[in-house]
């Protein structure tokens, strides 16, 4: 009777082990999508995170100046060469400063005129229009149209970020009045009302510090900052433009959330570029400059070009070294080696080789090519043979299981229509792997890519202006170029760095995309 | 019965003389001497002496691990590949034995071909698959000798209507049977003398099976076939000489009708007959 129960299916015992199975098998599913989640989560974060900053470098503004390019000034002295107009910098500087402060006849003095030029023109920017016109000198004499990027400050306050600027509502502005002392009075019914209102909220806020926050008005290219504001009436420090224009206006209000003083642009500076762009001289363009230019100290000229070039050399010469020694000895091991212990202790080596830390190649490196064979420092031949080091241990594991993958009855096969051991090799087991060992080496290049360490240890870390030319230039790559990026300290390096790491991304993106591709138009099925 | 006369005792005399063999046999195209087989230090096969005729079928059967797969890789020194296998003893072929250091082992398997257990073609076109042994030993001289070549083997594996008009697909495209036949193809296209068969339709189905049986009663005609079989009745259908191994041991040797109706041996009839342990 109990025999009998405990073998029938409805038994206690039974469904309830039934029941804890489920339970398990339901809680493991459970931690695996758990699991999913958060490793899919992670990566969302880093891409949106990335993305978002580098998005916001991917464009930034540029102004126009409408210069003459008088002969005396772009060729003093009759240096009309070539070379001389190129790098005239001073003179096309010059032209575009005229320019800027012909436009700000209230700046006219040496202070205000440094505070205007600091924050919106660089010096160095001017050097495209020069190299452009040194390329075409038939435009020397005429009017030319210099375009040039603006300061990154402003070019990041143009973008919403870095004086936590509000916009408030103001109503219509009846009377704009000066009185005896020149000061004006700005004057509309509850035209200041909103402005009042956030004013009180902030003060709930932050305490006393809200009011020593700016106010700006902006009608048209004038610009004032507002004091005494009451619902009515406020009155108004004309920073650029004329006071006549807030006239029967409705003018846009700003508040800033960072006093002035903790801002890199002032309230002066913010007149002048909004000025600007109500002319119609600042637009937004997309930022070639950072896959055409080089690095640079001003953040708004700085480029990735020298770091791809740097990147792309150092791989090649990864390549050339790492692949063919990778691939060699994995073929010797896997197919002509004897197995024995000399073989056994090569292949755990093999294996420690390659979680070696980085780093430690990087000090090798330094040691053995720079030290000892006195190879030229910051080169890629250097970089390149020291993460050569580093991915062939990885292109020989890879290797060798793609060679392992091939079939014995495909050896056997060739053995037996009398194939040699090298043709058995070369003609049936190598190409079979191929895919594979095509796989290993290219995953492995891409560790390589991404490697920073043993590259600063060899001097790829140094600042470098010029794209280089051969492997034995100075040069840095791409993840060093990111490390010192992110190592700057003005905030517009932020977003430069995140889209520098957006472009090492597609880079890699496009290898592994090149594996996915390769497997799946090489591999064969036996 | 005109097979070579059998001696009593435990052992064989298959190691008969070349003109002794009788006249639907062949002379012994391979003559095997007290040969012996070591995996390390166990001895796989015990001091096996037999000869195989020209145009004849010779079947190897006994229980698994008898050691009659072993014996068969020895005679195109397939065993090389194996670093703790040592062969020791004669096998002679036109008088040579090939374990001599200086026989080439890749010419020696050019005349001695193999067909395994399982279909093995190369991952390549039909044409390449045939293609590949003569290529490699020079045998073709430019593109039409070598589809001459190919036809030629395609149609003694009796593959060649089946396959004429898509010779560039790949073999692996081809059924269990074909790719088999295909294997055969290969093997003859080198023009071997003797054809080495391990298993060959242990991985087919009963239809392709036949069809496999039948090309070996056709490829009798021009070769030296020695076939490793676990089925008895595979070995009664397609074979005229039989031996029976048995723990390494070659127990009875003799004309395939003999073994299965007359067996001397106590163990032989044991096996044939299903009672074996």
């Amino acid at each position: 009777m109990t025999d009998t129960d405990a073998r029938s299916f409805r038994n206690a015992a039974a469904l309830k082990r039934l029941k804890g199975r489920r339970a398990a098998d339901a809680r493991f599913k459970f931690y695996g999508r758990l699991a999913i989640v958060v490793a899919l989560a992670a990566l969302a974060m880093l891409l949106v995170s990335v993305g978002t900053q580098a998005f916001s470098a991917a464009t930034h503004h540029v102004v126009r100046y409408d210069i003459e390019l008088d002969p005396a000034r772009i060729a003093p002295d009759g240096a009309s060469a070539p070379e001389d107009i190129s790098r005239n910098v001073e003179g096309f500087y010059g032209l575009a400063r005229d320019s800027l402060l012909e436009t700000f006849p209230e700046a006219n003095t040496i202070p205000a005129q440094r505070l205007l030029l600091a924050k919106t023109l660089t010096r160095l920017a001017v050097l495209p229009a020069a190299r452009e016109v040194a390329a075409r000198p038939e435009l020397i004499g005429n009017a030319y149209t210099l375009t040039a990027p603006l300061n990154h400050d402003l070019d990041l306050f143009l973008k919403g970020r870095g004086a936590g600027e509000m916009r408030v509502e103001i109503g219509s502005i009846a009377a704009a009045k000066a009185d005896a002392d020149g000061e004006v009075t700005l004057t509309g019914p509850d035209a200041f009302k909103a402005v009042v209102t956030r004013l009180a909220s902030l003060r709930a806020e932050m305490g006393p510090a809200a009011d020593t926050l700016s106010v700006l008005v902006t009608s048209g290219r004038s610009t004032g900052r507002l004091s005494d504001i009451t619902a009515n009436t406020a009155r108004l420090d004309l920073l650029t433009g004329d006071a006549a224009d807030f006239e029967q206006s409705r003018p846009a209000g700003r508040i800033f959330r960072l006093a002035e003083s903790e801002r890199n642009v002032s309230d002066q500076q913010i007149a002048w570029v909004l000025a600007l762009k109500d002319l119609g001289r600042v637009s937004r363009v997309a930022n070639t400059g950072l896959l055409t230019q080089t690095d640079s100290t001003y953040p708004e000229l700085a480029g990735g070009l020298a770091a791809i070039v740097g990147s792309l050399l150092t791989m090649l010469i990864t390549a050339f070294v790492a692949v063919p020694i990778g691939v060699l000895a994995a073929v010797y091991l896997e197919e002509f080696a004897p197995k024995n212990r000399v073989t056994d202790l090569i292949e755990v080596n093999i294996n420690n080789l390659a979680a070696v830390p980085s780093i430690v190649f990087g000090l090798l490196g330094a040691a053995l090519f720079l030290n000892f064979l006195d190879m030229p420092r910051s080169a890629p031949l250097v970089g390149g043979l020291v993460l050569a080091l580093l991915t062939f241990p990885v292109v020989i594991i890879a290797s060798r299981a793609a060679l392992k993958a091939v079939p014995p009855s495909i050896r056997a096969g060739a053995l037996a229509v009398g194939a040699s051991k090298m043709q058995i090799v070369f003609h049936h087991v190598v190409p079979l792997a191929a895919p594979g060992i095509l796989t290993g080496a290219i995953l492995g290049m891409a560790r390589a890519l991404g490697e920073t360490a043993p590259l600063l240890l060899i001097g790829m870390v140094a600042f470098v202006g010029d794209v280089p030319r051969s492997p034995l230039d100075e040069s840095t790559v791409l993840p060093v170029q990111i490390f010192s990026w992110s190592n700057n300290a003005e905030r517009a390096w932020e977003p430069m760095t995140a889209a520098l790491i957006v472009i090492l991304l597609v880079l890699l993106l496009l290898m592994n995309s090149l594996v996915v591709f390769l497997r799946s138009k090489f591999e064969r099925r036996w | 019965m005109d097979g070579t006369q059998q001696a009593g005792g435990p052992d064989v005399l298959g190691d008969g003389q070349p003109g002794d063999a009788g006249t639907t046999l062949g002379f012994p195209r391979i003559d095997c001497r007290n040969v012996n087989v070591y995996y390390g230090e166990t001895r796989a096969i015990h001091d096996v002496s037999m000869t195989f005729p020209d145009r004849a079928v010779t079947a190897l059967i006994g229980p698994s691990g008898c050691g009659k797969s072993t014996f068969l890789r020895c005679l195109n020194r397939m065993n090389d590949t194996i670093d703790s296998c040592r062969v020791e003893g004669e096998i002679l072929m036109d008088g040579d034995n090939i374990n001599d250091r200086d026989v080439d082992p890749v010419l020696l398997r050019s005349r001695v071909g193999m067909v395994f257990q399982k279909p093995n073609p190369f991952p390549k076109s039909i044409f390449d698959n045939i293609a590949y042994g003569p290529r490699i030993h020079g045998f073709a001289n430019g593109r039409e000798d070598l589809d001459n070549i190919v036809e030629k083997s395609l149609r003694r594996a009796g593959l060649w209507d089946e396959v004429k008009d898509r010779l560039s697909a790949p073999g692996t495209s081809l059924s269990g049977g074909q790719q088999q036949r295909l294997c055969i193809a290969r093997a003859i296209a080198v023009s071997p003398e003797v054809i080495l068969m391990d298993e060959p339709c242990s991985a087919l189905d009963p239809v392709a099976t036949a069809r496999i049986e039948e090309l070996i009663d056709e490829l009798r005609k021009r070769y030296c076939i020695v076939i490793v079989t676990h089925s008895m009745q595979q070995a009664a259908r397609v074979s005229q000489r039989t031996a029976f191994f048995h723990l390494g041991n070659l127990v009875e040797m003799g004309d395939t009708d003999q073994i299965f109706t007359n067996p001397r041996e106590k163990r032989t009839e044991d096996y044939i007959t299903g009672r074996y342990g």
